[in-house]
């Protein structure tokens, strides 16, 4: 039996691991975007495993809303992504330096 | 609990916002370019519908919709603040996005959309409508700050903003999974239960308390998770900077009441450095201290003013953590104020601006005072009243959030907010002087529509009238957080 702690630990690591690609990350944008969705991922396995361990359905539905929003949310992203991509011609995130101070 | 239909009378406001932008949306896509001034004003109508059914709901507290929905004295203030805030954003954005060929129906949905993100943040009952509301909102905003797509740095401000709202919103959930965890509820009324019941694990609430303040101070922009503000407030077109730096203030100040003050009530104030409190102090102070000073080197206004907004999040969240009845309407009075303020001198700037100059950087508003008295003298206004000067009304906005502050025994708080006020108002007489005492480069005189002209005046001479009366608005907060 896998217990809940073993869960937490892997949505913690998962969170980490796209916290630390969002800010380590100096190359391509589009891999900052998959951090952003990892770490919703990583959101939704402590709501399952919170959900299954309490007996309380609501965290599972808050998955399936986070799911959702997920999906609106990586439209936006690439749709930016691709203004930024005609004004600019790369995706390199070094680039993004023109407003500073 | 059973589905009664007429709980959903008491969701009237969003309903009537809801249903006009989706007219609004059709509508828009059967006209000419040449009757865009419909959709202007069905937009302005829309919000002032929604306003009148604020008015007339009964805004005695009860929680509907199985507690995901909350009506109370607070969300109807807040609700009324916010959609008169919007106004005035969409009145000066109309010539500005004329003269770029970006007056579109799209932007007006976009924004009403991200207003009805806002009222349902506002009357979030649990963690799921909260973030719900909050994610319609960042949607909409990231949309807006791309509205022109020729704009480079528009576009880079947009991708900006994109990454890092999505780290907070991960950042929040992540708490809200955690908060879930050790309490099992997702509802503000049964977290708080259970926290005062004592059965929650500490480690694990705070733990998710932690994070869900990342969240917040992320969406309020306070150091050191303002990185994207400056930036933003700069690339976006002006008029979406009076707009997304004003009315989500008031939006960002509901959650954290809720989350804070209702739900995490437990861990508030009493608790001092273990709860919530002292993690406040430390952004309200670095907050301060980072947007005065570093507001005192920008050329750019629109950063200047982004920076300045920083350091008044960090006086919003002195009046948060002031706690009780005294701060919180403290703060909400500021929250309130500020957004009225900032929405005034954005849209002056959107106001100044013409067809291939936009007015951003200093000297574009030497001797404005020549070209436009009246302006000038609006401008006057408003910056004097981010600065705090008497008998403006920022003066009285600072003045409660210190009184409040003195109240809890954190003297030492208000001196430092004192301190670092002074230093602010550098910058705010540097844009003074400019506007009054240096030759204009230019002697043209600037032309602006009556409704614009109508808004900004009403919007100065707001900062007069709340300043002679502060205690008209300041009874309406107390009696919102006497009722929560």
């Amino acid at each position: 039996m896998i217990s809940l702690s073993e869960y937490l630990i892997l949505g913690a690591l998962l969170f980490v691991i796209s916290v630390a690609g969002i800010f380590i990350n100096r190359k391509n944008l589009i891999v900052l975007l998959m951090c952003v969705e990892l770490m919703l991922l990583a959101v939704n396995i402590n709501f399952v495993a919170f959900s299954h361990f309490l007996g309380d359905i609501n965290g599972q539905v808050f998955v399936f809303f986070i799911l959702t929003v997920a999906a609106a949310e990586a439209a936006i992203g690439l749709a930016i992504l691709i203004v930024l991509f005609r004004n600019r011609s790369t995706i390199d995130v070094d680039d993004l330096d023109t407003l500073k101070g | 609990m059973d589905f009664n239909a007429s709980t959903l009378l008491f969701l009237l406001p969003e309903i009537v916002l809801l249903s006009a932008i989706a007219v609004i949306l059709v509508l828009d896509l059967f006209l000419d370019q040449s009757k865009r001034m419909f959709t202007y004003g069905l937009s302005l109508a829309a919000l002032v519908a929604t306003m009148a059914a604020v008015m007339l709901g009964d805004s005695s507290s009860r929680v509907v919709m199985h507690g995901a929905y909350v009506v109370d004295a607070m969300g109807s203030v807040l609700k009324m603040a916010l959609l008169s805030v919007g106004i005035f954003a969409f009145i000066y954005s109309r010539r500005y996005l004329a003269d770029r060929n970006l007056f579109k129906g799209e932007f007006y949905v976009l924004g009403l959309l991200a207003i009805l993100g806002m009222m349902i943040m506002v009357s979030a009952g649990s963690f799921l409508s909260l973030y719900l509301g909050l994610e319609l909102l960042a949607l909409s905003l990231y949309a807006l700050v791309a509205f022109d797509g020729d704009s480079k740095p528009g576009s880079e401000a947009a991708m900006k903003y994109f990454v890092l709202g999505a780290l907070a919103s991960g950042m929040l959930l992540y708490g809200i999974s955690m908060i879930y965890g050790a309490t099992g509820m997702l509802d503000f009324a049964g977290v708080a239960k259970v926290i005062a019941g004592g059965q929650a694990d500490q480690t694990v609430l705070t733990f998710g308390l932690v994070f869900v303040l990342i969240g917040i101070a992320f969406k309020f922009g306070a150091v050191p998770f303002h990185m994207w503000a400056p930036d933003v407030y700069q690339g976006a077109p002006v008029v979406v900077t009076a707009f997304l730096g004003s009315v989500p203030k008031i939006a960002a100040f509901a959650m954290a009441m809720r989350i804070l003050a209702e739900s995490m009530g437990g861990l508030g104030p009493e608790m001092g450095w273990q709860g919530w409190q002292g993690m406040l102090i430390i952004l309200a102070v670095l907050s301060l201290a980072l947007g005065n000073v570093v507001a005192l080197v920008q050329d750019n206004i629109k950063r200047m003013l982004a920076y300045s907004t920083i350091s008044h999040v960090g006086f919003i969240f002195l009046g948060l953590l002031a706690g009780g009845d005294k701060g919180y309407s403290a703060a909400m009075f500021y929250t309130i104020i500020y957004a009225l303020t900032a929405v005034g001198g954005f849209g002056l700037l959107a106001i100044i601006s013409r067809k291939g100059l936009e007015a951003e950087y200093l000297h574009d508003l030497k001797g404005l005072n020549k070209r436009s008295p009246w302006l000038a003298a609006m401008m006057l206004l408003i910056i004097f009243s981010m600065a705090g000067v008497p008998p403006t009304v920022g003066f009285f906005a600072k003045l409660f959030v210190l009184d409040a502050l003195v109240n809890a025994d954190l003297l030492w708080l208000a001196l430092v907010a004192v301190f670092f006020s002074v230093i602010g108002a550098f910058y705010y007489l540097r844009v003074i002087k400019v506007i009054y005492f240096d030759k204009p480069e230019s002697e043209e005189p600037i032309v602006a529509n009556a409704d614009a002209r109508l808004a900004i005046s009403v919007n100065g001479l707001a900062m007069l009238y709340y300043g002679i009366f502060p205690a008209s608005l300041l009874a309406v907060c107390q009696a919102a957080i006497a009722a929560l």
